[in-house]
């Protein structure tokens, strides 16, 4: 038998198959988030009039591998009364759930770790565990700030997963199916923020709130908690828990190119890269979904960098009385068109 | 310490009891509020002062008078050529000297650059506080020139003692004139930005808007000053009402608002911020020739007397109550009266009963330094 039979037969192992994706996904996440930690804080920078990281390496790019290899050599600090158990998991259990929706989100026509029939179902349904870990901490570290930081992260949670949800239910009636590289393929020809706009204005609000970014980052309102769920955290555990929040950024935008923004597709030029053929076209329709992310992501730093903070009536406010209802009304008049339509 | 916690503590397992500070990002300094929580509501605040006590009005009482001078910069610190003003505005009344025009001119500028320099820091701190930090560094900005211009003439960038005792310590140096012109003179397209900023923001608007209500008669009880009294709609400006130095010379305008809550107290020094600026120009239009300095002796030993004297500092009435016995080369009892105290006073009884966000954005609102309230 050939060597490269020999290869391919042990890929098409499910088993390091899987391997192989969970690999590719760590990978992926923590590149980009390594280069995001380093474009946030250079964007925000500018507008901020000043400069940002620009020691460590051409523009700073080296900052995040200077602040990683700081942050692992840190003392890793547990408080005396902390609920250690508790305490030492949650930065594990964020990063978990923060990584695991990554696993059903197409980056390009076929390259999806697990395209599974009911994909946008478990996406959220995971995504939203990772609240979990932000209770874990904020109670582990027996600290009063990082219970009430733990407290609005839960109570945001649950405020704004109903109306991410609900806004995403419009496509759903839309295309018929749960799975994602389908919903992906709906959008050939026109893109769901086109046809569904109000859905996507809920869950672009949603998905911020349910990122913790500014204006929505009450868990850890820095001026009012202190540093909110992490503020015992130090070390490479802080790091992980900074990390599952890029992650979560990463991973909420890449669902919001793949629902809304037509994934890998482009107008005009998805008609030349369909007719090529090999691994060039996965290569270019990867790169078309990450360049769309990145122009969201900027978006959401530009908007970090303006607005300040709400407050937490007012974010629970916003959840119940207007993003709910106006998602719902999506709904209705969604599979009323389409009724009328058929 | 142990007995605020005694006088705030509560049976009732639903609260809890939250140091807010001494080290928290948003205490300005080393304030701490013990907080009475439900939930995210702060039932009872009660402010613990005395982290930053160095006894200072002691410490008058052991120095000369001309000691004395640089210690009054170390209260509060962000508006330093304020409290050297009013120091030697009381040796001055007790001592009977005269001040020279030009000195009198200088440190109008003066006082008014340090009060625009506050405020800017203020409008900056007030962003960080409610979460937008760009802000922050905006204020920064603007103060930075400002800081620039009395770096010019002091040398110093925070404490300054330039006030000095019959005029100021050194003259205006060369091309300081143009320089603050050219810099005063932009000012105002900064604020308009500000403005701008903050004005079609409805998430800061929502965030200030009718939150911490303080009464007028509530406040003039309480003894509020400044801008904090200004914003409840009462029009008491020490510049307007008993007015010291050259102050009735210029044309100014007293900022009030009606409101009295904390949107009125952020507008209102967005105001002053303006009429700084006028009071700058007009002084620099006439500012005349002439000594920096009175004569003065390198000694001073005042006769026997006792002098109060009153200044607007940024924060609000700051005073000084001198008693000299007329033996001694130092003061026999200087009493101060500091604005941010009595305004942090106030602070519970509109801020109790808000919510942590609330309570945050009252608080940054008052616009404390705690150089001036432990002394």
């Amino acid at each position: 038998m050939d060597i490269i039979e020999i290869i391919m037969g042990i890929l098409k192992n499910p088993l390091v198959k899987s391997a192989i994706g969970a690999i590719g996904i760590i990978t992926f996440l923590s590149l980009n988030v390594l280069f995001l930690t380093w474009l946030e804080r250079k964007l925000i920078a500018r507008v901020q009039i000043r400069y940002g990281p620009n020691r460590a390496g051409k523009f700073g790019l080296l900052q995040p591998i200077a602040d990683g290899a700081k942050l692992i050599t840190k003392e890793d600090i547990i408080p005396k009364k902390a609920d250690k158990p508790v305490f030492i998991l949650a930065p594990a259990v964020g990063f978990l759930f923060a990584v695991l929706p990554a696993v059903s989100i197409p980056l390009a026509g076929g390259l999806i770790v697990s395209d599974l029939n009911i994909g946008v179902l478990y996406i959220v349904a995971v995504a939203s565990l990772s609240t979990i870990a932000i209770i874990m901490a904020g109670w582990g570290s027996n600290n009063k700030y990082t219970l009430l930081g733990g407290m609005r992260a839960v109570g945001q949670s649950l405020s704004y997963e109903i109306p991410l949800v609900l806004s995403i239910i419009g496509i759903i009636i839309f295309v018929g199916s749960l799975s994602m590289t389908e919903i992906v393929d709906a959008q050939k020809n026109i893109w769901f923020v086109f046809l569904q706009p109000i859905g996507f204005l809920v869950f672009f609000v949603a998905a911020i709130a349910e990122m913790g970014r500014i204006p929505f980052d009450l868990p850890e309102s820095e001026s009012e908690l202190v540093a909110g769920f992490h503020t015992e955290y130090s070390g490479m555990r802080f790091a992980l828990l900074l990390f599952a929040e890029y992650i979560h950024m990463v991973v909420a935008v890449a669902l919001m190119v793949a629902l809304f923004f037509g994934g890998w597709y482009l107008p005009v030029i998805s008609t030349f890269i369909s007719s090529m053929s090999g691994i060039v076209p996965v290569i270019l329709e990867a790169g078309i979904f990450i360049v769309k992310m990145y122009i969201i992501i900027v978006i959401l730093m530009w908007i970090r960098a303006t607005l300040p903070r709400i407050k937490i009536t007012q974010m629970i406010g916003i959840g119940w009385k207007v993003l709910i209802p106006i998602a719902l009304l999506n709904i209705l008049i969604t599979s009323f068109v389409l009724v009328v339509l058929k | 310490m142990e007995a605020v916690i005694k006088k705030i503590k509560t049976r009732n397992p639903n609260e809890m009891i939250i140091n807010i500070g001494p080290q928290h990002p948003s205490t300005h300094g080393v304030a701490r509020l013990v907080t009475r929580l439900d939930g995210e509501r702060a039932v009872k605040i009660e402010p613990v002062i005395g982290y930053l006590h160095r006894g200072i009005e002691k410490l008058a009482e052991n120095r000369n008078y001309v000691q004395f001078l640089p210690i009054t910069d170390r209260l509060d610190y962000v508006s330093s050529i304020t409290n050297n003003m009013v120091y030697v505005q009381a040796v001055e009344e007790i001592l009977g000297i005269d001040v020279p025009e030009r000195a009198e001119y200088i440190r109008i500028i003066m006082l008014e650059l340090q009060r625009l320099a506050s405020h800017l820091l203020f409008v900056g701190t007030f962003g960080a506080d409610v979460g937008a930090w760009t802000v922050l560094m905006y204020g920064f900005r603007e103060r930075e020139r400002i800081l620039d211009l009395l770096e010019m003439v002091t040398g110093q960038r925070l404490l300054y003692t330039y006030i000095w005792f019959g005029g100021v310590r050194y003259d205006l140096p060369e091309g300081f004139v143009e320089q603050c012109r050219k810099t005063v003179d932009a000012l105002p397209s900064y604020f308009d930005d500000y403005e701008e900023y903050f004005y079609n923001n409805e998430v800061f608007l929502g965030r200030c808007r009718g939150i911490g209500i303080l009464k007028k008669k509530d406040a003039i009880n309480m003894g509020v000053t400044g801008p904090n009294l200004r914003a409840c709609g009462v029009e008491y400006d020490i510049r307007k009402i008993d007015p010291y130095s050259i102050y009735d010379r210029f044309d100014f305008k007293v900022c009030t608002q009606k409101e009295g809550d904390t949107l009125a107290r952020f507008n209102v020094r967005m105001a002053e911020m303006r009429e700084s600026v006028k009071i700058i120009q007009q002084a620099l239009d006439n500012l005349p020739e002439g000594d920096y300095k009175a004569n003065t002796p390198k000694f001073l030993k005042p006769p026997q007397g006792e002098v109060y004297s009153r200044v607007e500092s940024p924060r609000g009435e700051l005073a000084v109550h001198l008693i000299s016995d007329g033996v001694n080369r130092n003061p026999y009892r200087l009493k101060i009266r500091s604005p941010a105290f009595c305004n942090l006073s106030a602070f519970p009884a509109f801020a109790e009963g808000d919510i942590i966000p609330d309570v945050i954005v009252n608080f940054a609102s008052i616009d404390i330094v705690l150089g001036e309230i432990d002394r």
